[in-house]
Parts: C-alpha cells; structure tokens; sequence
C-alpha cells in the first residue's frame, strides 16, 4: 500500500457538531487507530480525550518556572543587599526579607506566565504557520464552525481506501485527503 | 403616544437573538475585514490622533526642556504625572478583573467584553508608563531603574516601594500582554481563514502562528489561559496594593495609611469599570452588536461600579475618622486643610462625582438605560482622577512645616500631556478595533454551544430535546 502516487498525511472526515465528532472520534478510536487528532473552532470538553490521552505535562512546567522566578527574584536582591554591595538603608538589616517579598513575588507570576504561554506554544509546536491540514479547501472552517477528524499515515493501522471508509462510516458531511507536504 | 421607549427592553440573557457557530463568526469578524469603516469611527479616530500629535508634542517638549516647564515645585514634587500614571494604571485594572477574576468565576458575561477590556487594560498600562518615564527627566536613563550588571557596580534600592512599583508594573504590562495575545490566537486563526485579501491573510496568518484548532493543542491552551488568570488574579491585587504603597510607605499626613492596599484596588476596579462602560455603550451602538453586548452586561458592569463605589467611599470614611482619631494635629489638620483649604473645591467635587453619582445606580432605572449609565461612568472617569489630586497635591503642598508650604499650579505642559495621553489611549484603541476582533470570537461560539445553539442541526437538535 505504500507504493501510492502521492504520500498521504492522512484522511480527514468533516462534521457539523460536537456530539457527531466526539462520536466520530470515539468510534475511530474503537475501530483500533491511534495516531488520529481533532480540530474544532472552540475548545470542545472531553474531546482531548477522545482522540487519547490527554496533554499533562504544562502545569508542572509553570509550577517549576514560578518557583525558579520566586528564587531568582529574591536571591538577586539577597545578592545585591548582603553580598555585593551592602548598604545600611535607615538601620535596616542588610537581609531585611519583608522588604523584598513585593519584587518576588512579583517575578515569580512573571516567570511562570511566561512558561505558560511559551511552554504552550513549544508544546504545541507553534509557530508553525504552514500544515498540512491547510491544503484542505474545506478546513478552512475549522476556524468557523466545522469539526474535523484526522487519521494520520503515520499510524500503523493506516491503510488509505479503509481508514478512508472507517471516516465515512462515522457520518461525515466529507471525507478528504490530506496530502503529506 | 407611540414614543420610542428611552430605556432598552431588558431580559436577563447574555447573549440575544438566535445565533449559530456561523453568525457570531460573521458578526464579529466582518468588523475588521471589510473596508469601510462607520462614520464614527473616522471621526473618532481623527480626534483621537490630533490629541496623539498633542501627547508627542508635550512629551518631545518635556524631555527637551525638562521638567522644569511643569508646575511641579518643592513641595509638590509629584504631580499630575504621578497623577495620571495612578489613574490611567487604576484604569488597566478592570480589563484584568473581567478576563481572569470572572473566568476563573465562571461568569459567562464576561465573553463578549472581556477581549476590548483587556486591550484597555494594555492601553491604559502603556499611558501610565509614559508618566513615570517622563518624570525622570532624563528618560534615556530609563534602564537604570532595572537591576542589570553595570559599571557603576550600584543596584536599584531593593527596600524602596518606588523599586517594587518598577517591577509590579512591568510585570503587569507584560503578563497583560501575554494574557491578551494568548486570547487573540485561534480568533487570529479565524481572520486568516476568513480574509480575502493577500496581505491580510498573510499579516493574520504570521501573528495566528499556524493555530489549527487541534484538540491537544486546545488542552493545553485552555490550561495554559486558565493558569495565567489563575496568576493574574493575585497579579492585579498586588499592583495596585504595591502603587499604594508609594504613598502609605511615606510619612506625610494623607498618604501615611493602612487602609490604602484596599481601598487604592477597590478604586482601580472602580475606576477601570466606568472606563469599561464608557467605551461599551458607543461601541455597542455604533457596531450594532447590543445582541453581544446585552443590557444584562451594563446591568452587571453598573453593580460591580456600585460595590467597588461603596468600599471607596468606605475608604475616604475611614480617612476622616483615622484623621481624628489618631490625635495627630498634623493628621488631623490635613483633613481640615482637605475639606476646607485652597484646593477644598476638589474633594467637594470628588464627593460630588464618586459619592453622589454613584447613589443613582442603586435604581435599576439608571441601571439600564444606556445614558444615565454613560453619564454615571463620567462621573466617576473624572471623580477618580480629582481623587489622585486630592491625595497627592493636597497633602504635599501643606505638609510639617507651614514655613515650606507651596502651591501648585498646573501649566500647559501638564495638562496637554495628560489630555495627550487621552489621545494616545484613544488612537490604540481606535487601531484594535479597526485591525482585530474586539469580542473573542471562539469564546462566544463557546457560549453559543452552552446557551443550546450552534450548527444548523444541533440547534434542531436539541430544541428537540
């Protein structure tokens, strides 16, 4: 089957609901394929889960870029007000702790934003203004008001003319190819 | 007498008429790739860009001359720059309030005005920024402010509230940013979809980053928005808390308090919520989008108003009563010189504007009539600025020593930065309104999948059930 005139990035079904693509993605699932992803205009709930397991890793990324915020902010004013150039500010201790709590506290929300926002964009394998899925005419309302379904070549049960009717049999408003780019 | 009817029917959904997936989408997004644009808006954004030439003008003069051309002098070193900077940051503060506070509240009222109160947020940082810089005199040394390795081997002064105001605005700038970009991605997606021409598809496309709506990446993107409103919720309450802390920090008779953190937050959300409203009202009509922006949204913007009134006016109780309680003479003068004293006008009229004004939206009346709204809010737009004067110029031009006293008097340069500032405000956001979607789009069809609608079929579907 490999031996195809065009390489295949895999066959995506459209559908006009999310109980038809949840259904889709389910029943795709059952039929045995694994490597299948959805694409909605909206976050859909349970749809993550629905085409495997969901994506776990982030919260513990922003915990660790806060906690590395907080001890940076705090150790770069201990830094600069015991070790490197201590002053002696109104009798004040040289580690007068309270006074720095504002400026860590501070850079620990900016650390972990940061990781939220950079870390969901690296995990998502943004900026990736080009994809294959794009070539479709049809997943252009993707973005609108349409739900897609997508199995891809790379799954090992992939087989274009069956994967092709496993699609269509889930109820699809259109099955298309995606060509591989 | 068939009169048409002054006050909008009102009906308590937050989103009215029958919409789909589809009609959001159009609604919202037809604003921004069409190429006429409503007569108010050219005519706005022509006000707003003079005021803008005005703002560079000012500014352009202030750093060429200095800060001498001000009215500031000893005592009142601090002015109507920290003024502005205080009001127009307190402004920023309802943007965060509606994204973060109210998602993480699951208030569905918040979709449809949570994305233009967010880019005022980022405005009104980006006005409030410009003042303290200014105020430097010498703002190419800007950088100095930042701990960086230099030289001089000298570090900012880590102790100082005016530091930790340094780092609370800067973070709060960039996480606002951060927040507002995060939101404006899969709508991004939608323009570039939906654009016809080339270079807007290709202007959309570069900033949505090939955004295509999968559903792991939709996971993680919820997680990742949900964690940083999770984060700007203390963020916002910090900022304000650490900008009051330039004044409760000090020993000046006025500024020397503890109910400041509060009272300063209360009165950002305050102010940041009649900026709210004075944007939503003409928007919503010149756009026609009341079907988004329902009167159930000015109804509940009106009360937040109310409550967050109600603790200000708290706060300017409890500096009268500290005043006199505390038995400090100079305490208790301050409060004299506040009511009664060369600038006693101004606090008669911050009652006026934040104590009188805001009685009338106990009546659901005002409430939900779109003018005595937008009335109410301009009172509190100007009631909150006087309310800076009051506390910064008033207790500084009579502090300890009658011997020192001075008064200010505000010169050209004053006052056309901050009516500059008002156009700059105005011009950004006369440009997002005219280049992305001031509603989020994926969150009303979000809403539009909660409330029962959606595809065609679905909404048969379930009117079925």
């Amino acid at each position: 089957m490999k031996a195809e005139a065009k390489q295949l990035y895999g066959i995506v079904a459209e559908f006009d609901t999310t109980s038809a693509v949840l259904a889709a993605a389910r029943q795709v699932r059952a039929a045995g394929y694994s490597k299948l992803d959805a694409y909605a205009p909206f976050p859909v709930h349970g749809l993550d889960e629905a085409v495997g397991a969901p994506p776990r890793a982030l919260p513990k990324l922003i915990f660790c870029g806060g906690l590395t915020g907080g001890l940076a902010g705090f150790f770069m004013q201990y830094f600069a007000c015991v070790i490197h150039y201590p002053l002696n500010i109104g009798g004040r201790p040289f580690n007068s702790w309270p006074s720095f709590i504002p400026i860590t506290f501070e850079c620990t929300i900016l650390f972990a934003a940061l990781t939220a926002v950079l870390g969901m964009l690296a995990l998502n394998g943004l900026p990736k203004p080009y994809q294959p899925l794009f070539a479709v005419p049809a997943f252009k309302r993707a973005s609108q008001d349409r739900f897609f379904l997508c199995i891809k070549s790379r799954d090992p049960k992939f087989d274009a003319s069956q994967s092709r009717r496993v699609l269509e049999q889930t109820g699809a408003l259109g099955v298309y190819d995606v060509e591989a780019c | 007498m068939a009169t048409e009817p002054k006050v909008e029917k009102f009906d308590s959904a937050v989103l009215r008429g029958r919409h789909s997936y589809d009609t959001v989408t159009d609604k919202i997004a037809s604003i921004v790739l069409t190429r006429n644009q409503p007569r108010a808006w050219i005519f706005g954004a022509a006000i707003a860009f003079s005021l803008l030439m005005l703002f560079l003008y000012t500014a352009a003069m202030v750093v060429a001359k200095g800060i001498g051309i001000w009215g500031n002098n000893v005592p009142v070193a601090w002015a109507l720059d920290i003024i502005n900077f205080v009001w127009w940051i307190g402004i920023g503060h309802a943007g965060t309030l509606i994204s973060a506070i109210l998602l993480l509240l699951k208030q569905d009222w918040r979709t449809s005005i949570n994305r233009f109160a967010e880019a005022m947020t980022l405005f009104a940082v980006a006005c409030a920024g410009m003042f303290p810089l200014l105020h430097l005199g010498r703002v190419w040394v800007f950088y100095w402010l930042m701990p960086y390795p230099n030289t001089f081997a000298l570090w900012p002064q880590f102790r100082s509230p005016l530091v930790w105001d340094v780092f609370a605005v800067s973070t709060y700038a960039l996480v606002s940013l951060m927040f507002w970009f995060v939101g404006l991605i899969p709508d991004l997606a939608t323009l570039r979809d939906r654009a016809q021409n080339r270079a807007a598809q290709i202007f959309y496309g570069v900033l949505a980053m090939g955004w295509s709506g999968s559903a792991r990446h939709w996971s993680r993107y919820e997680t990742a928005y949900m964690i940083l409103a999770a984060l700007s919720t203390p963020l916002v309450l910090s900022v304000h808390s650490v900008v009051s802390f330039d004044f409760a920090v000090s020993v000046l008779p006025g500024w020397h308090t503890t109910v400041f953190p509060p009272y300063f937050v209360a009165g950002a959300v305050f102010a940041g919520f009649a900026m709210v409203l004075t944007l939503a009202i003409p928007l919503r009509k010149i756009y026609g989008l009341q079907d988004l922006i329902t009167m159930k949204h000015l109804d509940n913007m009106a009360k937040v108003m109310l409550a967050t009134g109600l603790i200000v006016i708290y706060g300017y109780a409890m500096e009268g009563f500290m005043a006199w309680y505390s038995g400090s003479p100079n305490e208790r003068f301050m409060m004299y010189n506040r009511l009664f004293g060369p600038y006693g006008y101004t606090y008669w009229l911050l009652l006026l504007c934040n104590f009188v004004a805001v009685q009338f939206l106990w009546s659901p009346r005002i409430r939900r009539s779109t003018l005595g709204l937008f009335i109410v809010a301009m009172f509190v737009n100007v009631g909150m600025w006087l309310e800076r004067f009051v506390i910064i110029v008033t207790s500084l031009s009579r502090d300890f020593l009658p011997s020192s006293w001075a008064q200010y008097h505000p010169t050209f340069w004053d006052t056309g930065l901050f009516i500059g500032s008002i156009g700059l405000f105005l011009t950004l956001m006369f440009v997002f309104i005219r280049l992305l979607p001031m509603i989020s789009i994926f969150e009303m069809r979000d809403l539009v999948h909660k409330t029962g609608g959606g595809s065609p079929r679905e909404s048969a579907e379930n009117k079925r059930k």
